[in-house]
């Protein structure tokens, strides 16, 4: 059967960093084919250049046999090709209607576009199961549904391989497996899917071949039934990896943090943190477990000084920072912040990497007497936590944006454990990371609680808050529903985030 | 992530676009020279020789770009920070109120103090101008492009009342100030006699020149190497981000956009204290404004900015020779020139992007190196 995509040869460099190294690869027609491999390996650059985002230095695109060129996304779509990004390109004051529209509005007026989208759009919901409201503005829906739209998206312009770049990155559990159902169908339906992922489970679950990338080269295609996670993890990584946490027990000092009737609401008054207390100690790691979008965003930010809560308190080593409500405070105090949007928040885009590695810390005396900031000191600091962390590439002139998912999410991380917090508050600390810099991250989490300090985690991802935690708090719409140990089971844990609790009763 | 941005080297972004949308600014121009029955390579010739050709020419040309240096630098700070402030025609206005109400006012002092206050009154009532705006912005979310405007037509009306009823010498005609003979810059051919004996031709070239290059050295120390300067960037670049950092949006606003009011001020300074030595009508001139393209095409960046005056400094230069060597092309004409470039240069900065980059593909694929 001639494959419905082929790459042949594919080279790719961006100034000294060479992204895709001679890359082949062949795709199946009606198969679901997953791409593997560490952050940096060139997975996102490979899919750009079939996408036309990018421009491959040499080599060659077959479609359907047939030698292409892709020069931008427009050809790629006119190909049959769709990709839904990493990080989401939608146009978040539209409806769900116009976004699917956006770039097929064929004509100058947009009424019979429209309508015939709409038509468009409702057989597609029936027929792959996705279900959005063609009205609802897209900035408003929840991750989960917005992948949908993007999806939707690709589909309308009539799609015959789709493209996902960890697309479950952002979701929850259920919303991660009615993706997987969708996926299912569109093959059953004919479709072709190339999927990007860091989480091996997945792979095995609904892969038919998998290819692994490791610095910028392929190294293997494996058949997904012939192959395991040990292999897959032992291909990606060049090494052993280590699948599981290993931590001892804690040793719970004094109490550090104080959360008291804490409560915050948003602009229309609703309590989206409502009254949660709840206690955190030197030498110990809390996981707070939850869907997504029941309130742990907001309790960091809270915590953090970035919104100020309506009522209660924070207190931290004694004192209220729950009035101060300035981040800048918060940090002084001893306080350090993974935001869980790296792209909205955790760095700056358009800064190098060296400016984007002191952000929030940037007043610090070290990097500067006064009000000046030593330009040699914010490299020298950058340099040592890029090699500590291995940020790939360990280069903290390049610019921010520039960096994959992975290794944005180590800068991040190691600004803020290198910060030599009291207490680290982390949000998704994982998202979007390979798994060698999984056990990378984890282990310097853990061994921050060793150094007796304090650690508050939230995850959307239960193995990592049952694999990380002392004592996992679980929140369902902005309230604690209980607390459990590290060995709770996996189903008691499910049924309180779904606000299904005996103990609240 | 736009296709294809990023794509183009350094040199292609930041040299050869700004040197294409000139040459296509020029090549539109030359058609309307055309078009009025001209030459436009004589025309061009005139306007070259005319700031260039001559010692006088240059003098002008400096003295022009020192201008729309300080107004230029003015949009640039506040730029980085996220806000558009087109004001600057007024916060300048207003900044010549403060230079000459101390320059009168206080001509008692000797020179040596006298001048240093009166170009920080220059500066602090630019700042002035500015600060109400920032702080409409910062605490009311009052859109700031709308604000200055508003606080453009009050300068506007305000100096124009305060010249004609305070400023003003009873029984004087024209709407000005008396001479301020304190607080004076010399002039450059004034330099040159007394300090070194050479006569050179006039202009109105004066020492505030080097103000200006100090305020762009300045700028760019304060944006890139201080804390301050760190904040102003990151609350431009990425409002959320800065949040996160503890960066307070509306104190950086305030001050960004006092630092940009007081920048503007300066253009008072070379225009009130260097060259017309009182206070007059409409000195600004649209120098303001021309700061907007000024900035625009110097990609806010001090040393673009000092590049970009000095173009539209030679165009100024080179138009007001123009009209005069070729009545036929009046002073309207020379402004329509003067509206391309800033139309190609500014406005029209990513015209040719796309089709750059889609060159750059086809051309050599090691190109894009
Ligand atoms: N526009 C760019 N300019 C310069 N370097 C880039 C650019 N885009 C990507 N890179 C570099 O190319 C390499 C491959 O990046 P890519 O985004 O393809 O990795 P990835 O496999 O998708 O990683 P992740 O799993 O973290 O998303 C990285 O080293 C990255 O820094
Ligand atoms: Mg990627």
């Amino acid at each position: 059967m001639t494959p419905a995509i082929e790459l042949i040869r594919i080279d790719k460099r961006f100034g000294s960093v060479h992204a895709n190294k001679d890359v082949s690869l062949a795709i199946a027609p009606g198969s679901i084919h997953g791409i593997i491999g560490e952050n940096g390996a060139g997975k996102s650059t490979l899919m750009s250049i079939l996408f036309g985002f990018y421009h491959a230095d040499s080599g060659e695109i077959r479609v359907k046999g047939k030698p292409v060129r892709i020069k931008s996304p427009s050809d790629a779509i006119a190909l049959g090709i769709g990709m839904v990004h990493q990080h989401f390109m939608l146009v978040e004051p539209f409806t769900v209607l116009e976004n699917v529209v956006i770039g097929a509005e064929g004509g100058t007026l947009i009424g019979p576009a429209l309508s015939r989208a709409r038509a468009e759009l409702t057989r597609l919901a029936k027929d792959y199961e996705l279900e959005v409201d063609p009205d609802a503005i897209v900035g408003e829906l929840p991750v989960g549904l917005q992948q949908r739209v993007e999806i939707l998206k690709a589909l309308f312009k009539g799609a015959e391989t789709l493209i996902l770049d960890e697309p479950t990155g952002v979701l929850t559990p259920d919303e991660a497996d009615h993706l997987f159902r969708i996926l299912r169908t569109l093959k059953d339906q004919g479709k072709t899917v190339i999927l990007i992922t860091h989480k091996l489970r997945e792979i095995m679950a609904i892969t038919d071949r998998v290819s692994v990338m490791r610095r910028g080269e392929l190294v293997a295609t494996r058949e997904t039934k012939a192959t395991t996670v040990e292999e897959l993890a032992e291909l990606m990584v060049g090494r052993h990896v280590l699948l599981r946490v290993e931590k001892g027990p804690s040793k719970p000092g004094e109490t550090v943090l104080e959360v008291k009737n804490l409560t915050w609401k948003d602009r229309k008054g609703i309590p989206r943190v409502d009254n949660v207390s709840f206690t955190l100690r030197k030498g110990e790691i809390l996981g707070i477990a939850g869907v997504s979008g029941n309130g742990q965003s907001e309790l960091l930010d809270v915590i953090a000084g970035i919104a100020r809560p309506a009522s209660g308190q924070v207190i931290f080593e004694g004192k209220d920072i729950g009035i101060l409500g300035d981040p800048r405070h918060v940090r002084a105090e001893g306080l350090a912040h993974v935001p869980e949007d790296r792209q909205h928040r955790g760095l700056i885009g358009s800064f190098d990497a060296a400016e984007s590695a002191i952000l929030g810390w940037h007043h610090l005396d070290s990097l500067g007497k006064g009000y000046r900031l030593d330009r040699d000191k914010v490299i020298a600091r950058a340099k040592v936590e890029m090699e500590e962390f291995d940020v790939r590439p360990p280069d903290p002139l390049l610019k921010s944006s520039k960096f994959s998912g992975g290794n944005q999410q180590k800068l991040i991380i190691a600004r803020e454990i290198k910060s030599n917090p009291d207490l680290l508050i982390v949000g998704q600390p994982t998202r979007g990371v390979d798994i060698g810099a999984i056990e990378y991250i984890h282990k310097r989490i853990i061994q921050l609680r060793d150094e007796g300090k304090a650690v508050l985690l939230v995850s959307v991802e239960l193995d990592e808050i049952r694999s990380l935690s002392d004592r996992i708090l679980v929140m369902f719409a902005g309230r604690v529903m209980g607390e459990r140990g590290p060995g709770a089971d996996e189903r008691e844990l499910g049924l309180l985030m779904a606000g299904v609790s005996k103990d609240a009763a | 992530m736009m296709q294809a941005r990023g794509e183009l080297p350094n040199w292609v972004d930041a040299g050869l676009i700004p040197l294409i949308n000139l040459a296509v600014a020029l090549i539109a121009s030359g058609l309307v020279v055309l078009v009025i029955g001209e030459n436009p390579f004589e025309a061009m010739w005139i306007m070259i020789q005319g700031s260039l050709g001559s010692l006088k020419g240059w003098g002008y040309m400096l003295y022009y770009a020192t201008n729309f240096v300080f107004t230029g630098l003015a949009v640039a700070v506040a730029f980085h920070a996220g806000l558009f402030n087109i004001g600057g025609e007024g916060q300048a206005y207003m900044a010549g109120v403060g230079a000459a109400a101390v320059g009168l006012g206080l001509d008692f002092l000797p020179w040596p103090i006298l001048l240093p206050l009166a170009i920080l009154a220059a500066m602090a009532m630019g700042a002035f101008w500015a600060w109400i705006p920032g702080v409409l912005q910062a605490k009311r979310g009052s859109h700031i492009v709308i604000t200055t405007i508003m606080f453009n037509f009050i300068a506007a009306s305000l100096v124009g009342y305060l010249i004609n009823y305070w400023f003003r010498p009873v029984g004087k005609m024209a709407v000005e100030s008396r001479e301020i003979t304190g607080a004076y810059i010399l002039s450059a051919r004034e330099v040159a006699r007394e300090f070194f004996g050479v006569r050179i031709a006039s202009s109105p070239l004066n020492f505030s020149v080097f103000l200006a290059l100090i305020a762009a050295w300045a700028v760019w120390y304060l944006l890139w190497r201080t804390k301050l300067g760190y904040e102003i960037r990151a609350l431009g670049a990425n409002p959320a981000a800065a949040v996160y950092a503890g960066i307070r949006p509306d104190r950086i606003i305030i001050i960004a956009m006092t630092i940009s009011g007081g920048l503007a001020g300066l253009m008072a300074v070379n225009e009130i204290l260097g060259v017309q030595h009182r206070l007059l009508l409409g000195y600004v001139g649209g120098a303001g404004f021309v700061g907007i393209a000024v900035a625009l095409m110097g990609r806010s960046h001090p040393i673009g900015i000092l590049l970009a005056a000095m173009l539209f400094g030679l165009l100024y230069q080179g138009g007001s020779e123009l009209s005069f060597a070729r009545p036929e092309i009046n002073r309207d004409m020379v402004v329509v020139i003067q509206g391309l470039v800033i139309l190609f240069m500014g406005a029209l900065e990513y015209a040719f992007r796309p089709a750059l980059s889609a060159l750059f593909y086809s051309v050599g694929r090691e190109g894009n190196q």
